[in-house]
């Protein structure tokens, strides 16, 4: 089939610069509103339930989700279901485990929580550590997709595709903080849930509205093989270990985390959560129309012909159903869509280099306002420049698995540590040290050891550690090491700072700060 | 320990009772879906109705299985542990 993808399309160049011009907007508005640390992280806690449920579905929309999955669909069927399935389950785990202590507890960073009752300086250090390990990897992969895309939507050089991400990016962040980040994504997820809507419409209206006469069509097509799992999860226990990484990945993703502090109080933290699952939810079920209406109409061959991962499935069947129009507003909103999820990412990195690294264990705790704020903008800018350094780097490079990979860090670095640092009593700083390190340099290695970069990468004839995600060794390893130290040597101060955590998570900061006396407060609240 | 203290460690240690409740319950659904997926392929690939496989079916059923699990711990929170709390908080004024 024909397509203009790869040329210069000018309805999606227009689309494109009226969401930039629109969103530099929303960063002008924002920016007067920034004027302090709270507001620059956190939008001042302003944000509420609703807002923050499409803000946190925003940020996991990600242009790897829609077009990744929707690829993956297009041309492996059923296997593309598996991971629609596992990011969705992390969150009901965030809910139950994560959200309301997180918001209870902590002012700008998950650190604050595991902080809470432990001695600042080792603890900062360490989970400083694991965020800008995800950070990181999440950051290459958003980066290295962004690249690609645009130089396949718009015909764009790649290298000029990733510093336009990296300095529209650094505008929101540096001058609009949180309330610019998060509006940009409420916005994005908006027009991305609509763009999908209506194209999983005009996919149906081709099969009488019954998604089964679809899903018929294309196992008569391509076999009744599409229907069911297939190569993708040939060893059982790698399909475990991935989706123990996926389930347990999304409690540890530091972007994530952060948006909880963005809303008052928990009752909002629950609500934007439950949102977020919904939203999620029903965009992955419409990106498997999506996908087996790719594949249906316009055939697996035409899609490998543009982008043998299947990355470009939603574009052509967005040029194939509404024309050129279609086609400009789906790649527009997919350049939104990494630009508001690389904006979210350096925000939080750049949490953890100011007010974990910085505010907490250079100045001991006390900064002042300017100063905290000085710090925060110049991390930022940091992590844009180095943002864009990585992408040009790791071109190349297989964006799912970068995602996989960050997804095993923070399941294995992050997430035990913040768990047991909110549910048990005898938790000690050393052991949640040895947790998180142990968790994200194990995962590193493990990473570092397996088929996928031993073999794929390598060229070896074989691999060390056989799996190809780490999450079924390091996980509980990260667990077992967290809990060991603990037993082996008791933290007196943690064990009796226990119960105003206890206070904290079901009570709340507002009735806590009314009974305790005041000169208890300093320096524990903001 | 006072009636007060004890009210309130019953009430944190019922909210941590139903959360890992609902926690595990999560779990052995996707864990369950995932073994399926990996131990049983001719059952997932057999089809219901036309165009519909069990595997297309159990999978919507895991993302609809998140969603009722939310539903309940939301509707328990709201219902139950919210007022709970309130009331907790009232009683030292």
């Amino acid at each position: 089939m024909n397509t203009t993808l790869g040329q210069f399309n000018l309805t999606a160049v227009s689309f494109f610069l009226l969401f930039v011009v629109a969103s530099l907007g929303i960063t002008y508005w924002a920016a007067k509103k920034t004027k302090s640390t709270a507001e620059f992280y956190t939008a001042g806690g302003q944000i509420n339930g609703f807002q923050n449920g499409l803000a946190l579905a925003g940020d996991f929309m990600s242009a790897a989700s829609f077009l990744g999955i929707a690829g993956l669909v297009a041309l492996n069927g059923f296997d593309g279901l598996i991971y629609s399935i596992g990011f969705l389950v992390g969150w009901p785990i965030v809910m139950f485990l994560i959200a309301e202590p997180l918001r209870n507890l902590g002012t700008y960073t998950f650190a604050d929580v595991v902080a809470y009752r432990m001695r600042q300086t080792p603890v900062r250090i360490a989970s400083a550590i694991g965020t800008l390990a995800v950070v990181s990897f999440y950051l290459i992969a958003q980066m290295v997709g962004a690249g690609n895309l645009i130089k396949l939507l718009f015909g764009m050089d790649y290298e000029l595709a990733v510093v336009i991400v990296g300095c529209v990016m650094l505008a929101y962040v540096i001058f609009g903080g949180m309330m610019a980040t998060t509006w940009v994504q409420i916005i994005k997820a908006f027009l991305l849930l609509g763009g999908a809507i209506l194209l999983a419409i005009l996919v149906l209206s081709q099969f009488d509205f019954n998604p089964f006469k679809l899903f018929a069509a294309a196992s008569e097509k391509y076999g009744p093989e599409v229907l069911a799992p297939g190569k993708q999860v040939a060893n059982p226990l790698d399909a475990i270990s991935l989706g123990m990484s996926l389930m347990f990945g999304t409690a540890g993703l530091p972007h994530i985390l952060m948006r909880f502090y963005t809303v008052p109080d928990a009752q909002a933290a629950r609500k934007s959560v439950m949102y977020a699952t919904w939203f999620i939810g029903f965009f992955y079920l419409l990106t498997f129309i999506l996908g087996f209406g790719a594949m249906t109409l316009l055939g697996q061959d035409s899609i490998k012909a543009i982008d043998k991962g299947g990355n470009m499935a939603a574009p052509m069947l967005a040029e194939h159903l509404g024309g050129n129009v279609l086609l400009g507003f789906i790649a527009a909103v997919s350049f939104a869509t990494i630009l508001a999820v690389v904006a979210g990412l350096t925000l939080s990195g750049a949490a953890a280099l100011s007010h974990d690294l910085w505010v907490n264990v250079v100045r001991g705790g006390s900064a002042n306002e300017s100063e905290q704020l000085k710090v925060a903008r110049g991390a930022t800018g940091f992590l844009g420049v180095l943002a864009i350094i990585l992408g040009i780097v790791f071109k190349g490079q297989n964006v799912a698995y970068m995602v996989g990979l960050a997804f095993a860090i923070a399941a294995s670095g992050n997430f035990p540590a913040l768990l047991m640092s909110i549910l048990w009593r005898k938790f000690t700083t050393n052991g949640a040290v040895a947790s998180m390190i142990t968790g994200t340099f194990s995962s590193l290695l493990l990473i570092y050891l397996s088929p996928t970069i031993q073999i794929d990468l390598l060229k070896n004839t074989e691999a060390i550690f056989p799996l190809k995600n780490p999450g079924l060794v390091t996980i509980p390893l990260s667990f077992l090491v967290g809990i060991g130290v603990s037993l082996w040597k008791s933290d007196r101060q943690a064990y009796e700072k226990f119960s105003e955590v206890e206070q904290l998570i079901h009570l709340g900061n507002a009735q806590f700060v009314a009974t305790l006396p005041p000169d208890e407060l300093d320096g524990e609240l903001p | 320990m006072n009636d007060r203290d004890k009210v309130f460690t019953q009430l944190a240690e019922e909210r941590w009772q139903v959360s890992l409740k609902l926690t595990l319950a999560m779990m052995f659904i996707y864990f369950g879906f995932i073994l399926l997926v990996a131990f049983n392929k001719s059952l997932m690939g057999s089809l219901i109705v036309p165009g519909l496989s069990w595997g297309i079916f159990l999978g919507s059923l895991v993302i609809i299985a998140a969603w009722v699990l939310i539903y309940i711990y939301v509707s328990w929170t709201n219902n139950y542990y919210d007022p709970q709390i309130k009331k907790y908080i009232n009683s030292s004024k």
